[in-house]
């Protein structure tokens, strides 16, 4: 990977002397994933380009797991463009060559430190998550002029349209220490993508490079967040020591599944309505042991577990990862003897018949349908409507017409990833009464979340009864 | 000389006081494991044999080990003094709980006896009233010893019948696992007696000289399931029949419920004549006296359910869950009897039948009647052969072991059915997946295979294939087979190479292999095709409508095709290939499974192939364009930039050379028409696994098929070598240089004889041998640089081979099973192994 800046300050040249390299030579030095090489491929009096190019070890990039998780088993380590995309990588290159500049030291030319000098920066392959008015939004608020195109995948086959990467240039009067400073930071935030390094002490660097232009910065809040790759802890801390302010989230990082459709939905807080409906007929049911089938961290589980009358609650999940979670966020371990008899948690699978789950009074699927192929529903429906048979049954899942209502959804996407349908309320009304039908349960439809006129309410609920 | 004889399996209770020599006589007549001793119960919960205050956690202990070895069919000894007959209780529960037969066996020693050998022993130091006690409890239990459901008891009164006694163990009277048959099955006849003649003709008996019996020329006998009288027009003629073949040994009979309401109505019991009795009764009325009298001993000496050649067959009237296989308990016979009723009625007000045949997961073949049914089905290793007869259906047998179902028409309606037959459309639903429990997949699972004895499942892997299975796999009817991962080839050593076909060669040379074959591999996506040769092929055969005319799978179970219109549409094509081909009745099968591969690989991968090949193409080629431009600017100024221009040209042809790679198995698709299928096995048609035929045969029939629409098929090129001529290394490599040179994915090596065993046991069946060019899709553009192939070559292939062959054996396995028509979840279990192991972790470059 490779990057050029370019003066047009008289002398030119007087850039070497910032950078504490000579025009004239071929520097090398290694890091931890490779060589940083620096050369000038143009040295005059009116122009001077410095370059600075990476030579990544792919090999030990996957050896040497550096802070970030790397999963072995992924064949993406093995292929991916970390070599040739100017990244993370890129700022470690900077901050091991340019060190000094970057401190604002130079022997030679002590006073062209704080001097803003015209300066060029040429990213040739820059990943950008949000394409180039994202890069504006980032470098324009600095005083950038920016230029940014975006390089297509693959000319053989236009259709595929374009790349992530654009290629950047960005012209500024600009110190050469501030210029390495944004590089140093911003690099990263626009790739979004994995980095080599997340911890506490990033938080530290942050503060150190960022502390002074960061708190102006109009995007100060997704600059920060993307530079700590989405850990809210982490993010949150930063920001609050950054705004002196303690009002932000300090909330525990969500589960990445998740991160998606709460960011969405988030606003209205959904989760919460849904649990609320559920246990409103519950509640109005008079049902005492309750299954929950796809029971993920046990929200719903600890409600019901506060609820007086109800004997027995069962969650059931095909995740043994997230039962462990739900284990914990029950204090099972610790809990009373007498309270710890009423739940259970199951390991199992909504397709297969499980005579675990036969004899409840009822069972609520919430936000789970939509998690199985179409082709799937099929099993399910005789698992849970012709085996196990519970008086009530209580599904939710969203409503698709509704989508249209949050503005951050692009239009035809499903508001979680691992969806792998989502309804309108035609469509799961009809399904809803041709299971009823076939299965011998009356079944009433409803929405959850406050409804629009035009496209109903965000989540759609269905309560089958026998 | 005392003979004590008592049923194989069973509890058998020592009674006596202590002091009496239980303990010495059941180590004299039982193995020691055979023995469970109270005292050493009390001493396992509390380190004291004598301590009384511990006796209910001890029986606990007991009855704990008690259960577990009759659960397995162990019999089992209770040593202790069992003279209170709430102790006796407890162990007669225990037999009942468990099916089996309760003995018991009294040593009745004189106190005095007793006395002086518990005076020897310094723990027994015990009062004289403790023995006391006992013996005169001892006196009181003789009598009622049967009435408290002992099947038999036995009284040893003194010292010299006890050590003159031997024990005799007999099998019990269901055990017929030393007849092996061959058996026609015959259904509930329910006094037919002209279809019972139709039927006995048609399979070939021939009546004998007085007309009343039929033998077998060869030998063969008739197995009649019971409710052979009732509701029909001829019940002492069948009975006759019946009874004429068994005892001239050309028949075997179970009683169904209908016998034994007859037996109580001929023993003067009152019983209401519903349900055909009334017309039984009245036909025997005309009957000579004598032949009633026959009648009821006939019955009396029925025995409720057979266990047949060595334990595969086992015959029920009503059917039998295997835990009561040869078994004995009232609650057995009247399972057979009965079958399992719920309590409740239905709306024709007969008793509510649970079907118990879809939880049954035993290794024995149970058939049964009973049940009336349209058609007879198998369902899991059951099958219910009564196919209403009298209410005019028909009589059917089974021959066994050929499992072919003959039947015969009823010649009209004898009686009208209370409530309509259990249709067609109820058996298919027996059949769905509900069918798969829980407990088939969960857990660790240890699979028996033909070929490689048991596979290993580990938990944590069925717990990853649980989650893929039921949220993404395709209908479980369908899922017959899973393709195996295979290995790559050990690793070359040759300059700027990570695989040859050296290495694969000399590979199988070392396992004994004579000859291979090398198939070309497309890289397309894997592919199952499951081709039905008519829709209705479906629901007969996989249990399941097939709309599309069959289904198209990938190697993780996944729909191939999103859009189930594609796949129709695609399904249509290759079925006209096979029926140009004249496949269909070549195979002699109307449905068959294809392994394939679906091209282009753009197809079904392009997001993987924008998002990652292209983008790293992308990046690339602009990054390397403007590494060099800066260098050769930096090097026109005269700096000395060493080697770094010869590192970035090297770097620009790999680029290229990873950009040609991928490009070539992309193109648009816009229609079916634009997809390719290279078929390259043949893996399974109607009882037939063609899968572990010799390659040749595959690549001769499937080029057949190539051959009738050379658009739509891709023919595999493949290349068969023998290994011992010197040459052949020679023609292998230059024909894989030919095949890769511009990023043709490679060749996969595989044995001619499909399941090769080597002096290692099973081979390798197929070992892969990428191109060097095609390789830089899978370990980066640049991993030719020899400072990187040094490092890449310590890979290490041991777990992929492991894997490679215990998903080869499971998938064997899957396809034996389907086609040997064994339920679902056997079916099931092994797919469900191969997805599980495919969740292992290893390296996702080999």
């Amino acid at each position: 990977m490779l990057l050029s800046i370019t003066t047009r300050y008289r002398p030119a040249t007087d850039l070497g002397y910032l950078v504490h390299k000579n025009p004239s030579s071929h520097y090398t030095t290694e890091i931890a994933f490779g060589h940083v090489h620096v050369v000038y491929p143009e040295a005059s009096e009116e122009c001077c380009t410095v370059s600075v190019l990476v030579d990544v070890d792919p090999i030990s990039l996957v050896r040497t797991h550096r802070g970030a998780m790397v999963n072995e088993f992924a064949l993406s380590q093995y292929v991916n463009d970390r070599p040739y995309a100017t990244s993370s990588l890129m700022s470690v290159a900077l901050s091991k060559v340019f060190g000094t500049a970057m401190a604002g030291r130079s022997k030679e030319r002590p006073n062209l430190v704080d001097t803003p000098i015209p300066l060029e920066v040429s990213l040739p392959v820059t990943p950008c998550r949000g394409g180039a008015r994202l890069v504006r939004r980032i470098f324009e608020p600095l005083g950038y002029l920016v230029g940014a195109d975006a390089i297509p995948l693959d000319p053989r086959f236009p259709d595929w349209g374009d790349s992530r990467y654009m290629d950047v240039t960005l012209s500024a009067e600009v110190t050469l220490k501030s210029l390495l400073t944004h590089l140093y930071v911003l690099l990263p935030v626009l790739d979004d993508d994995k980095h080599y390094w997340v911890g506490s002490e990033e938080i530290e660097k942050l503060i150190h490079r960022a502390g002074d232009w960061l708190v102006g910065h109009p995007e100060r809040e997704l600059i920060t967040r993307r530079y700590l790759r989405h850990d809210r802890q982490l993010t949150s801390e930063a920001l609050s020591r950054l705004m002196e302010d303690d009002t932000a989230d300090s909330g525990a990082p969500e589960p990445c599944q998740s991160v998606d459709e709460a960011s969405i939905e988030g606003p209205i807080n959904l989760k919460q309505q849904r649990i609320d409906a559920v246990l409103e007929i519950i509640r109005a049911n008079g049902a005492r042991r309750i299954l929950d089938l796809g029971c993920g961290e046990g929200r719903l589980l600890a409600e019901l577990l506060r609820e007086p009358g109800i004997e027995q609650v069962v969650g059931l999940d095909v995740s043994h990862r997230v039962l462990e979670q739900a284990a914990k966020r029950l204090y099972l371990d610790t809990m009373a003897p007498r309270q710890r008899s009423r739940v259970e948690l199951l390991q199992g699978s909504i397709t297969y018949r499980d005579s675990r789950l036969v004899g409840f009074d009822a069972a609520a699927v919430i936000e789970v349908i939509e998690h199985l192929d179409r082709s799937r529903l099929d099993a399910f429906e005789r698992m849970i409507f012709a085996y196990a048979r519970p008086s009530t049954v209580i599904i939710t899942t969203p409503n698709s017409e509704y989508n249209v209502r949050f503005l951050n959804l692009p239009a035809g996407e499903f508001r979680h990833r691992d969806h792998r349908f989502e309804w309108t309320r035609s469509e799961f009304a009809d399904w809803c009464q041709q299971v009823a039908h076939r299965r011998d349960y009356s079944v009433t439809m409803s929405g959850i979340g406050s409804g629009d006129p035009e496209f109903g309410s965000p989540t759609q609920m269905a309560v089958f009864t026998r | 000389m005392t003979v004590l004889k008592i049923p194989e399996l069973c509890v058998v209770a020592l009674v006596g006081v202590s002091g009496s020599g239980k303990s010495t006589f059941a180590s004299r007549h039982f193995l020691s494991t055979e023995v469970l001793s109270s005292d050493f119960c009390r001493a396992l919960v509390s380190d004291d044999e004598n301590d009384q205050s511990v006796t209910s956690a001890a029986f606990d202990v007991l009855s704990y080990i008690a259960n577990r070895r009759l659960e397995a069919g162990r019999l089992t000894v209770v040593d202790a003094t069992n003279v209170q007959v709430e102790a006796r209780r407890s162990l007669v529960g225990l037999a009942k709980e468990n099916n089996v037969l309760a003995v018991a066996i009294v040593l009745d020693v004189s106190e005095e006896v007793c006395a002086a050998r518990n005076a020897a022993r310094p723990d027994r130091q015990f009062g004289s009233h403790v023995l006391r006690n006992q013996h005169s409890q001892l006196r009181r239990s003789l009598r009622g010893l049967r009435r408290e459901g002992f099947h038999r008891v036995y009284h040893l009164k003194d010292e010299g019948e006890i050590s003159s006694v031997v024990i005799e163990r007999e099998p019990l009277w269901n055990d017929r696992r030393k007849d092996h048959g061959p058996f026609d099955i015959i259904g509930d006849v329910h006094g037919c007696a002209a279809e019972l003649v139709d039927l006995l003709d048609v399979l070939g008996y021939q009546r004998d000289l007085e007309g009343h019996s039929f033998c077998h020329p060869d030998g063969r006998r008739a197995l009649f399931l019971g409710d052979l009288v009732d509701r029909g027009p001829a019940t002492p003629e069948v009975l006759r029949l019946v009874m004429g073949m068994v005892e001239q040994g050309n028949a075997l009979c179970i009683p169904g419920n209908h016998e034994v309401k007859l037996l109580r109505a001929l023993n003067g019991k009152s019983v209401n004549a519903e349900h055909g009795l009334a017309e039984s009764l009245e036909q025997l009325a005309a009957e000579p006296p004598e032949f009633s009298a026959q009648v009821v001993s006939f019955i009396d000496r029925l025995v409720g359910h057979f266990v047949l050649d060595d334990g595969r067959l086992v015959v029920a009237h009503a059917g039998l869950p295997a835990n009561m296989h040869g078994r004995a308990s009232a609650a057995v016979r009247s399972f057979a009897l009965y079958g399992d009723t719920t309590g409740e009625s239905d709306e024709y007000g007969l008793p509510v039948r649970y079907p118990w045949a879809r939880d049954y997961r035993g290794d024995a073949i149970v058939v049964y009647g009973h049940t009336p049914v349209t058609e007879a089905v198998w369902v899991n290793k059951t099958i219910c052969i009564d196919t209403g007869c009298v209410f005019g259906g028909r009589l059917s047998a089974l021959r066994y072991p050929e499992r072919e179902l003959v039947s015969v028409p009823a010649r009209r309606v004898y009686y009208e059915p209370i409530k309509p037959l259990i249709s067609q459309q109820d058996e298919v639903e027996m059949r769905e997946p509900t069918d798969l429990d829980i407990d088939d997949v969960l857990g660790k699972r240890i699979v028996k295979t033909r070929l490689s004895g048991t596979v290993t499942v580990r938990e944590e892997n069925a717990i990853a294939a649980l989650e893929v299975m039921s949220r993404f796999a395709i209908d479980p009817r369908w899922l017959i087979y899973l393709p195996p991962t295979m290995s790559p080839t050990a690793t070359s050593d040759q300059e700027g190479l990570l695989e040859h076909p050296r290495n694969a060669l000399a590979a199988f040379r070392e396992a004994g292999v004579g000859s291979v074959v090398c198939e070309e591999k497309h890289m397309g996506s894997r592919a199952i095709v499951v081709a039905l040769r008519d829709p209705a092929v479906g629901p007969r055969r996989f249990g399941i409508e097939a709309p599309s005319g069959g289904v198209v799978y990938t190697r993780t179970g996944r729909p191939f095709f999103a859009d189930i219109d594609l796949q129709t549409a695609f399904l249509a094509k290759v079925r006209l290939g096979i029926d140009e081909a004249g496949l269909w009745d070549e195979l002699e099968s109307d449905w068959v499974a294809l392994d394939c591969e679906i091209l282009p690989w753009s197809a079904k991968a392009e997001g993987l192939l924008r998002q990652q090949y292209a983008s790293v193409g992308a990046a690339a080629t602009r990054a390397v364009a403007a590494e060099r431009a800066a260098l050769a600017a930096a090097g026109a100024r005269g700096v000395d930039v060493g080697d770094l221009v010869a590192q970035i040209e090297r770097r620009d042809t790999s680029v290229e050379g990873f950009v040609a790679a991928y490009g070539r198995y992309c193109w648009p698709v816009e229609s079916v028409d634009d997809l390719r299928i290279a078929p390259f096995q043949i893996l399974a048609g109607e009882g037939s696994v063609h899968a572990l035929r010799d390659h040749p045969w595959h690549l001769e029939v499937l080029g057949r098929l190539v051959d009738t629409d050379l658009t739509t098929f891709r023919a595999t090129k493949a290349l068969s070598v023998d290994l011992d001529d010197d040459t052949s290394e020679r023609t292998v490599t230059q024909w894989w240089e030919e095949l890769t040179a511009s990023g043709g994915e490679g060749m996969v090596v595989k044995p001619i004889e499909v399941a090769h065993h080597g002096s290692k046991g099973l081979t390798q069946p197929g070992i892969k041998v990428r191109g060097r060019e095609y390789l830089r899709i899978i370990y980066g553009p640049e991993y030719t640089a020899e400072e990187y192939l040094s490092r890449l070559r310590s890979r290490n292939l041991g777990h992929k081979r492991s894997l490679a062959l215990r998903e080869f054996s499971l998938g064997i396995e899957a396809l034996e099973r389907f086609v040997g028509t064994e339920p679902l979840y056997r079916v099931h279990e092994c797919v469900f192994g191969i997805l599980a192991l495919e969740s292992e972790p290893v390296d996702p470059r080999l």
